[in-house]
């Protein structure tokens, strides 16, 4: 043991203890009676209760929007990726730099733009399918990398050509070929939709109306106006809802964010 | 390649570019032209840059992030590398621990850092206890500072420990047999060899700290960063043209820093917080 | 079990790919139903572009034409041609085991599940992989991922088989298994062949005629004998076997080397004097040792020169020797002979030496 190891351990620790240490406080509070009188007061469920009592809508509504546009990315993101794994073109590449901008460009923005362009259709802007294009525009990006990250990983082509040369057309190929081994990819770009879309808040809070609030939308409004303990029960139900995602996503391998994924490499040789 | 499957590409593709081009690039034209349509047309985006307000809070906002950046590039630093380098009990629930914010939303984040130096929080407990006043600092610049340094962390330890991996150890060896100091091999080797990782990792940093609005406005209702300032613009203002010309200026340099670290890393890149 | 193959006729085949590269110059070729024909080169000589015409996974550049048993077949993509393929990096579905990737092109062309369990018990069991049927392809070796890849290319019952260098990832033990078992398989079904390969002792084993190519380009066209025997050109010469080069001054039919002189056979299209070369194969090399060290070459021919290396084979002794020529020679002598760098040998060689253009 030498400062070399000390110092750096520390200074680990002590950033552990940094993200933690509010999340454990958070969970504390969530369940205290009081937390300004601290744990003392008594353990209850009371403000669990209490925010199932004002919020269970937005909880069953991210949920409803998180499976919709998990089926939205799947069908829209996954032949996508496809097209984009066997056609390296310029055009492919523009394609791909466009689809990945809805990450790139700040949340605001792209709401601001639905709403100056959308926020006439008066039945649309009320609807929650509103909320649904957009975290549909920021997630996209994620399953369409996840499954490209697999596709190029295979051996795609020779795939192919073995199911074509015993007689498969493209859409026996496409279904019982290429979808069956790219299924990593699907489920990692799954979770990542459903993880994304359910702690979306940027695009949400300017897409939503009283009548579509979504889990991010509610922790931000109780968190103004709930006292404490009531914000942080209901972070506390956001985080449940977020350790089976968590554990899946552990579970396959690590954090899967699309950034740890590497891109197609430029340089890979194919046969023009 | 076989150009009879190119009909059944496009069929596939078409979906994802239809839904994308409808809802995407022709909202995005739009917001461009709605700066066009404002009160001062085009010239809105000398007006935003220029007008004192607007321009103090894109350097405000740029400053925040690019301290923000170094801080947690520091950090991160140390720490990736010492992640990598040893072995030691629990070590896997410390690297689970540093990346579980990666899921946190922009809000969750504010309210993390509402709990730790807030009007109810740990530190002014603590401070109180230790010196009689209370030491709350959440709502202000400091808070904000601290509340995406708290996102960035999971960010980009990420990126600095799959880099530190892939350092060859023979070359550090290879220095210190030649007599290098700790602190020689770190400035000679380590860090050029974290560099392209360092560099990519900051750039994302940076970006989602200028674009970041969950946690400023959990956090920041008075402070001036430039997503909050589009923010008020738009629906207490209604001042539509300003807040599209301001929000382009943001996607632009968002873009930009998030385009400058894919092409040093080959990676996509998020801003979401 | 199989039909009988059918033949298959190129017609001015040629391909260009899309950035330009020429990868095949036009080509035209016969190939007889039920024959075996290797196509044979170093990478890049264009024999895989050439498969990968024949079987419809690339299109000839316009005017080309592949034609099946008189059938133009040009148009036709790939799974409309009935043909079986084998791929070097095996391309095994890992999302079915064994059995359904044997099975695959029989449920692509609606067999009834009963004849295609039938059909794929059939294919396991001529491939000996019965025990392998219900096993994951990521659990197989190299050698069993081949013989599923066989099972699956022969299951639909196709009247060709093309393999693209399907033993190039095997090591050399299995490598000479599979040859031998596709060897036989090729003869029991008398299914067309085409097959790719760089390597030439595969090509030697396996083909009725050797296509032996260079940068898109036909060298020769022949039975195994043929092309050793009588190379069309250098190129193929080098390519097949090892050969020896020397070269020197030709005068009253011997050619005059550092080590001594070579007789000159069919003298009569070799110019009467001037600079040649010559090539001859290593086992036409009659390799003597010599004790005295005044010994002279034989009067009708024969060089004398220096072991350099000497390396003992099991069947025969690889000799390299020196001074004979102007640069090393390369002799095979049989096993019951012991040589040491250093010794002084007698070379004859056996049947004269080929006379070569190149000067």
């Amino acid at each position: 043991m030498n400062w070399r190891f000390i110092v750096p351990l520390f200074l680990t620790l002590l950033l552990c203890a940094f993200l933690m240490i509010p999340v454990g406080l958070s969970v504390t509070a969530g369940l205290t009676v009081n937390f300004f009188q601290g744990v003392e007061s008594g353990l209850t469920l009371r403000w669990v209760a209490e925010v199932w009592r004002l919020y269970e809508g937005t909880i069953y509504l991210s949920l409803l929007i998180a499976v919709s546009c998990l089926g939205v990315t799947l069908v829209l993101g996954v032949p996508m990726a496809y097209v984009l794994a066997k056609r390296r073109s310029r055009l492919t590449r523009l394609l791909e730099e466009l689809l990945v901008m809805p990450v790139a460009v700040p949340g605001l923005a792209i709401a601001l733009a639905l709403l100056i362009t959308f926020g006439g259709f008066r039945e649309f802007r009320m609807s929650w399918a509103f909320i649904l294009v957009g975290h549909v525009l920021f997630t996209l990006p994620f399953m369409v990398r996840a499954v490209l990250a697999v596709l190029s990983s295979i051996d795609l082509k020779g795939l192919e050509e073995g199911a074509r040369s015993l007689g498969a057309g493209f859409f026996r190929r496409f279904f019982q070929v290429v979808l069956p081994n790219c299924k990593s990819g699907i489920v990692a770009g799954s979770l990542m939709v459903v993880t994304l879309s359910v702690g979306e808040f940027n695009l949400t809070w300017m897409l939503h109306t009283p009548l579509t609030k979504t889990l991010p939308v509610g922790l931000a409004d109780s968190y103004a106006s709930m006292r404490l303990e009531i914000g942080s029960a209901y972070t506390l139900v956001f985080f449940l809802m977020l350790v089976p995602l968590l554990v899946a996503l552990q579970w396959l391998g690590g954090p899967t964010s699309p950034r740890r994924r590497s891109s197609i490499d430029p340089n890979r040789r194919r046969r023009p | 390649m076989d150009r009879r499957d190119t009909p059944f590409l496009i069929l596939l593709a078409l979906p994802a570019v239809i839904v994308f081009s409808a809802f995407f690039l022709l909202p995005l034209a739009r917001l461009v032209m709605v700066v066009g349509e404002g009160r001062d047309g085009l010239a809105t985006y000398a007006v935003v840059l220029t007008h004192p307000r607007y321009l103090e809070s894109l350097v405000a906002t740029m400053v925040l992030s690019a301290g923000v950046t170094a801080v947690t590039l520091a950090l991160c630093g140390v720490v990736g590398v010492f992640l990598t380098r040893n072995r030691f009990f629990g070590q896997r629930l410390v690297v689970a621990m540093l990346t579980l914010p990666l899921s946190f939303p922009g809000v969750v984040v504010g309210f993390m850092i509402i709990m730790l130096a807030g009007r109810q929080g740990l530190i002014g407990d603590l401070t109180q206890a230790l010196t009689g006043n209370r030491l709350v600092f959440a709502y202000s610049m400091a808070g904000l500072f601290v509340a995406y340094v708290y996102f960035s962390i999971p960010r980009v330890i990420l990126t600095v420990m799959a880099a530190a991996e892939k350092l060859d150890r023979r070359v550090e060896e290879a220095a210190r047999s030649l007599g290098a100091s700790t602190w020689r091999v770190t400035r000679d080797v380590i860090i050029p060899g974290l560099a392209p990782a360092l560099v990519s990792s900051g750039a994302i940093c940076f970006a989602t700290a200028m674009g970041a609005f969950g946690t400023a406005f959990t956090l920041a209702t008075r402070i001036d960063v430039l997503p909050m300032v589009i923010y008020t613009e738009f629906t207490l203002n209604a001042n539509i043209a300003v807040a599209a010309s301001l929000s382009i200026v943001l996607g632009i340099i968002t873009w930009v820093a998030l385009a400058i670290a894919r092409s040093l890393a080959g990676t996509t890149v998020s801003a979401a917080a | 079990m199989t039909g009988p193959g059918l033949d298959i006729r190129l017609v001015a085949c040629a391909k260009t790919f899309t950035d330009g590269t020429r990868a095949l110059e036009p080509l035209d070729l016969d190939i007889a139903a039920g024959e075996t024909v290797v196509f044979l080169g170093p990478s890049g000589c264009g024999k895989t572009t050439t498969l990968r015409i024949i079987a419809g996974l690339e299109r000839p550049d316009p005017g080309g034409r592949v034609v099946f048993a008189g059938r133009d077949v040009t148009p036709l993509p790939v799974e409309k041609r009935d043909i079986g393929m084998v791929f070097q990096s095996y391309a095994l579905f890992p999302n079915m085991d064994v059995a359904g990737n044997v099975g695959y092109g029989l449920k692509v062309r609606r067999i009834p599940a009963v004849d295609r369990r039938r059909r794929v018990a059939e294919m396991l069991e001529m491939m000996h992989i019965t025990e392998l049927a219900a096993r994951s392809v990521d659990q197989l070796s190299g050698g069993q991922k081949q013989r599923v890849a066989l099972a699956r290319a022969l299951a639909v019952r196709p009247r060709v088989l093309l393999l693209d260098e399907p033993l190039t990832a095997l090591d050399a033990k299995l490598r000479e298994e599979l040859r031998i078992e596709i060897d036989r398989l090729l003869r029991n079904l008398g299914i067309t062949a085409v097959y790719v390969t760089h390597d030439q002792a595969e090509a030697m084993a396996l083909g009725d005629r050797i296509v032996v190519m260079e940068r898109g380009r036909v060298a020769q066209v022949g039975t195994p004998r043929e092309v050793y025997l009588s190379p069309a050109n250098p190129f193929v010469a080098r390519f097949i076997g090892t050969l020896n080069v020397v070269s020197g001054e030709a005068a009253d039919g011997h050619l005059h080397l550092p080590g001594g002189r070579l007789a000159l056979n069919g003298a009569g299209s070799i110019p009467a004097s001037g600079r040649l070369s010559v090539a001859f194969r290593p086992e036409a090399v009659a390799v003597i040792p010599l004790i005295n060290p005044g010994d002279q070459p034989h009067p009708d021919g024969g060089l004398i020169g220096t072991v350099t290396a000497a390396f003992f084979l099991g069947d025969h002794i690889r000799l390299v020797i020196d001074g004979a020529g102007e640069s090393a020679i390369v002799a095979l002598a049989p096993n019951h002979h012991r040589f040491t760098p250093g010794d002084r040998v007698h070379l004859a060689v056996d049947g004269g030496a080929m006379p070569f253009a190149e000067g």
